[in-house]
């Protein structure tokens, strides 16, 4: 069956199915959010020995890891929308890649913000000029610009393809931006953040990871399409079927 | 197509110099940055000395960043950057011509300056001549990045403090390596080559992809 995908590139035959999947990944949220969170306070070691011993507090991991995951997989997503629509003109694609830009903003400071939480007891500073910690807020400014540049036009299509073409030169430049802080000098490369490697991490640990990574994937997705079913709303005002939709929810 | 982008370097060039005070405005707020940091933080040979390089630096970027709003502004607002668009000669080297123009009178002037910053700075000698190559590499890329920038955000209220949020994050690469050349610059002065090596990748890339993104923004920003 070959399944006509422009289909759903409609605002309006993607509005209705956005609705419907928004209480699936609410349900999805809560749940995988209740699973992570018993499991992190619960199942895990109450003590972390080894090379750098972390007391209650490295449980802080299960909320930053996952954000600052998805802070990064978030740009992908709206780089990758905002590419579509600049290659095959499609409005939903736009308003996708829009839709996404607050919650990956929200991600990154959340991150940022319980990072500094993480690296007082750990590190005994709020704040270092550690790569991971500057390039995180590097893509803060980036999201931040995307914005920026969005709110600041009127014109909603000179908008979008402005915004988008922003994004894509801000992926181009991230691997550089990274490098460049990552390692300021060329001779010699050191970091303070520790190496991490996800086959080192205890299992209950790893698991319970996991599961808040896919919790926040679920938000993401829920927060989304929440924001985009109102971005086609205010977009399509004029059209006939949101004349319709809003007289139906008026009446209900 | 050599003389289209000699025909645009020169057109630019005459305008500017029929305006000085705009060239001349850039490279006093430079100046002016630059000196206003010894009055901050203390004029402790030491101190400055370690702060020098990154100081000028990030003045070199806000002078450089403060310029862009000029570079396609009055085109926009006569007409003519429409009449480009739509010549038959592509856009990118027209992009091109602009942006060298831009350099010649925004960038270069910061190089030429930057040996009498560098003593403000008490740096050395050979570390004012790293200084100015790493500049004479660097800014010219500032130029080709803002130039991006200044296209997308042509003709927006606000466009100034708009341009900076945007553009300056992609800075951060030449930032990084321009400052950092100087200051190994002290210790060995063959550790400079890789800082150097990279500015001039840097410098080549952009020279290639930069027209092409601030030409299609262009043609977004117009249509």
């Amino acid at each position: 069956m070959a399944l006509n995908w422009f289909k759903f590139a409609s605002p309006a035959s993607f509005y209705p199915i956005a609705g419907r999947l928004i209480p699936i990944f609410w349900v999805l949220t809560v749940a995988l959010l209740a699973v992570g969170l018993y499991w992190g306070f619960f199942e895990t070691a109450d003590q972390l020995g080894g090379g750098n011993p972390q007391k209650e507090y490295y449980r802080i991991i299960f909320i930053h890891v996952p954000a600052a995951w998805m802070s990064m997989w978030l740009y992908v997503v709206l780089v990758g929308w905002a590419a579509i629509g600049l290659v095959f003109n499609t409005r939903l694609s736009f308003m996708m890649a829009n839709a996404v830009a607050p919650t990956g903003a929200i991600f990154t400071f959340l991150a940022l913000w319980t990072g500094a939480f993480w690296g007082r007891p750990s590190w005994g500073t709020y704040w270092d000029w550690d790569p991971r910690l500057t390039s995180e807020l590097a893509l803060f400014f980036l999201y931040i610009g995307y914005i920026a540049l969005h709110s600041a036009i009127d014109d909603t299509r000179r908008a979008d393809r402005a915004a988008a073409l922003l994004a894509i030169v801000g992926l181009i430049m991230v691997p550089l931006i990274f490098w460049s802080i990552n390692c300021p000098d060329p001779n010699q490369c050191a970091a303070l953040h520790q190496r991490s490697n996800l086959m080192h991490i205890e299992g209950n640990i790893l698991f319970s990871m996991l599961i808040m990574t896919l919790a926040f994937w679920m938000y993401s997705f829920a927060t989304s399409f929440m924001r985009l079913r109102s971005i086609i709303l205010t977009r399509e005002a004029d059209s006939s079927w949101v004349q319709d939709i809003l007289t139906q929810e008026d009446r209900a | 197509m050599f003389r289209v982008f000699w025909t645009v370097l020169k057109r630019d060039l005459t305008l500017a110099m029929r305006r000085r005070t705009d060239v001349l405005t850039t490279l006093f707020f430079f100046m002016i940055v630059v000196s206003l940091f010894p009055l901050g933080v203390g004029t402790e040979r030491k101190v400055l000395m370690t702060l020098g390089p990154g100081v000028v630096w990030v003045a070199a970027l806000l002078a450089s960043m403060l310029a862009l709003e000029r570079l396609f502004a009055a085109d926009y607002e006569d007409g003519t950057l429409e009449q480009m668009l739509l010549t038959a000669q592509p856009l990118s080297l027209l992009v091109l011509a602009k942006v060298a123009a831009h350099w010649l009178l925004t960038g270069l002037p910061l190089v030429l300056i930057a040996p009498l910053v560098g003593m403000q700075y008490h740096l050395s000698d050979t570390a004012i001549g790293i200084m100015m190559l790493s500049l004479l590499l660097g800014t010219p890329v500032l130029s080709l990045i803002g130039a991006i920038g200044a296209a997308l955000t042509l003709g927006l209220r606000g466009g100034g403090i708009l341009l900076s949020l945007l553009i300056l994050p992609l800075y951060i690469p030449v930032l990084v390596y321009g400052s950092g050349a100087v200051q190994v610059s002290d210790i060995a002065i063959t550790d400079t080559q890789p800082y150097l090596t990279l500015l001039g990748a840097f410098l080549m890339m952009a020279a290639i992809f930069a027209p092409v993104a601030a030409s299609a923004a262009l043609r977004i920003s117009l249509e």
